[in-house]
């Protein structure tokens, strides 16, 4: 009879998740697996609303990114209309993505995974995180509060709101910019390449006192899938779909994605909320692949803007193929910071971007559209059914950390046998595990539309039900 | 006597509530100053512990661990405050209250699946027929609503928790801001 060991709830991500991990009778991990343990159902209750409602509905999907629901909700819902924007609303469109990466990844990178990084994965729970950091590094934290809030400026110049703008619609955006919050944007740039272009700095300088982490944090092949534009360059809000292989070479590109249902199949398992996306093509599970920093960053040929692409090209270096360790997203993830502000700053220079002409107008004139954009976390689909009368009768997302499920759960298994040993069950050990969830930087509320969160108990037991080791995480 | 204890959590919601929070940008350093962090997503205690000063409990009460869990924090905090529009009124997770559970799960996991033969069900959470807001389950004390409440509103209510008020929250925020 297997032993278990439960962690849970995974802290310093968004959503709620759980580990448990199965050893046999020499306390050697047999097996491991990553659960998420809550369950909404957007995917039915959106039956009957008015499709024009569906932007704002899906950002309660995620408060972390709800500007990328509502922006494949609203590419959806132009597939309905049968439009096709006009040019600022795309560029303003882009704009908006732009500053919530910033926002995202700056959350991700000093509020959530900077504990680990900076004060050490084994360092004492009561000050492994953000306050600890504020106490160790305080030019540092504040950085990472002013970069999260430039970005956040962006998304609430152009939205109204930092969190759940109502501003993104079906056939554009709702409001053009205007010239003094244009200024504004511009003038915070400067800030904003400063603080990135240091942490950078600091974090490669840091990276080599990370190889045990870059060599077992989800370091194992894999597929890869990510948008890139029409020349093969990283692309996070239009584009279409590229897939590798873990030695780099493309196996499907170019993918609209309206056909994604061609290459993406979804798996259900019984232990958690959350289903496994896989390549089809490959079957379940070899048809794992992984979304987010690292394969976008793995699946382009390069970047458009020069300071990313020069950080781009480094980064590729590490490895011969495309870049494995899943511990890199953090590096992969500051350096789409820096693209998104070089993004950022080409689009505000762009006239076009204060042009009024920000909607195109219709009627249902399809009753089926796909919407996809890349999130921070990954590639992200909403796929939505109408009557004619334009009634919702049936969606389907395929939300980016999803994408990653299999991976995770790989990646678990992986960190749990290399840290596991004998019926000690440490703090640190356990701490690792979640750390190479925190890599992924997931929100399971979008993967499974739904969210939550609980506390921690490690129970070691034999096969009587003895039980051996107890860890009761405070 | 220590520092003010103050834990912050979410049941079925979306975060959005904690990002308005963290919203407050540099005011963050200052609160962190006066209070201790006791419980919450952004640290790694994992057990929601005695003597809270006040709690910020975002979400619906969606799952029996929601139920537990909130009945747990009112018998642990001094002063509980309704987080936002899903813990006050169940907002959005609340939309899913006239579909029967198994055909949210039909949808999601036979409908919207290719390989399914199995069904979540083992070691997770099952979810109550209906997401509720908090105060159905326990008495609270303050109601800040809001999707999410703006983050200046949030750090009105922690400052006033924090000289020991109760905040007046009439004319600051309401349901869908």
């Amino acid at each position: 009879m297997p032993k278990e060991l439960v962690i849970e709830p995974v802290t310093r991500i968004e959503g709620h998740g759980k580990v448990t991990i199965f050893l046999d009778d020499n306390n050697d991990v047999k097996d491991a697996r990553f659960a998420v343990t809550q369950f909404r159902g957007f995917e039915k209750f959106v039956e009957g609303r008015p499709f024009t409602e569906m932007p704002s509905i899906v950002e309660r999907i995620c408060g972390i990114c709800p500007v990328s629901h509502s922006l494949a909700a609203s590419k959806a819902c132009d597939a309905i209309l049968g439009v096709r924007i006009p040019n600022p609303a795309i560029k303003i469109r882009r704009l908006l993505n732009c500053g919530e990466f910033i926002q995202s990844h700056a959350l991700s990178f000093f509020h959530l995974s900077s504990p680990d990084l900076l004060l050490g994965f084994d360092r004492n729970p009561n000050e492994r995180n953000i306050v600890g950091v504020i106490k160790a590094n305080p030019e540092l934290a504040k950085s990472g509060i002013r970069l999260r809030q430039i970005g956040g400026h962006i998304v609430e110049w152009l939205g109204k709101k930092r969190v759940h703008p109502a501003w993104v619609v079906p056939g554009g955006v709702n409001e053009p910019l205007s010239v003094e919050h244009r200024d504004m944007m511009l003038r915070e740039i400067p800030e904003a390449l400063e603080i990135i272009q240091t942490t950078l700095r600091f974090f490669k300088g840091m990276i080599e006192d990370f190889r045990g982490e870059i060599r077992t944090f989800g370091n194992f092949p894999s597929m890869f899938l990510g948008l890139v534009d029409v020349n093969g360059n990283w692309e996070i809000t239009d584009g279409n779909l590229r897939f590798i292989d873990s030695r780099g070479h493309i196996v499907a590109d170019m993918v609209e994605p309206s056909r994604y249902k061609e290459f993406i199949g979804e798996a259900v398992e019984e232990f958690s909320y959350l289903k496994s996306p896989y390549y089809k093509p490959s079957g379940y599970p070899d048809g794992m692949y992984r979304v987010g920093p690292i394969a976008r960053l793995n699946v382009c040929d390069g970047f458009r803007t020069p300071l990313a692409n020069r950080e781009w090209a480094e980064f590729r270096d590490l490895e011969r193929g495309p870049v494995l360790s899943s511990f890199h997203n953090h590096y992969a993830r500051l350096i789409e910071i820096l693209a998104v502000i070089e993004l950022e700053e080409e689009l505000l220079n762009d006239p076009e971007i204060l042009d009024p002409h920000i909607r195109a107008h219709a009627s249902v004139n399809e009753i089926e559209g796909v919407g996809c954009v890349e999130a921070p976390r990954g590639t992200l689909f909403h796929h939505y059914k109408v009557t004619r009368d334009g009634l919702m009768q049936w969606a389907n997302l395929i939300v980016a950390t999803g994408n990653n499920n299999l991976a995770i759960n790989q990646s678990v298994l992986q960190v749990a046998q290399h840290y596991i040993k004998g019926t000690e069950i440490t703090e640190p050990m356990t701490n690792r595990i979640e750390a190479v969830i925190r890599a992924y930087d997931p929100c399971l509320s979008c993967s499974t539309h739904a969210m939550g969160q609980m506390p921690l108990v490690i129970t070691l037991m034999d096969s009587k039900g003895n039980v051996l080791n107890k860890v009761i995480r405070d | 006597m220590g520092k003010i204890k103050f834990a912050t959590i979410w049941l079925d919601g979306c975060s959005g509530c904690h990002m308005s929070l963290l919203d407050i940008d540099e005011r963050l350093l200052d609160v962190f100053s006066k209070i201790e962090l006791v419980y919450g997503p952004f640290v790694d205690f994992k057990r929601f512990p005695s003597g809270v000063d006040f709690a910020f409990v975002e979400g619906a009460v969606s799952n029996d661990e929601d139920e537990e869990k909130i009945l747990e924090i009112r018998d642990k905090t001094k002063v509980l405050v309704s987080f936002g529009d899903c813990a006050v009124t169940s907002n959005v997770p609340g939309m899913r209250n006239h579909y029967k559970i198994k055909d949210l799960m039909q949808r999601a996991y036979d409908d919207n699946a290719d390989i399914k033969e199995k069904t979540p069900k083992t070691g997770i959470p099952h979810l109550i027929s209906h997401a509720r807001p908090i105060h159905e389950f326990v008495t609270v004390d303050v109601f800040l609503p809001g999707c999410p409440p703006p983050a200046d509103v949030i750090h009105y209510v922690i400052s006033e928790l924090i000289d020991g008020r109760l905040p007046d929250l009439t004319g600051k925020t309401r349901f869908g801001q």
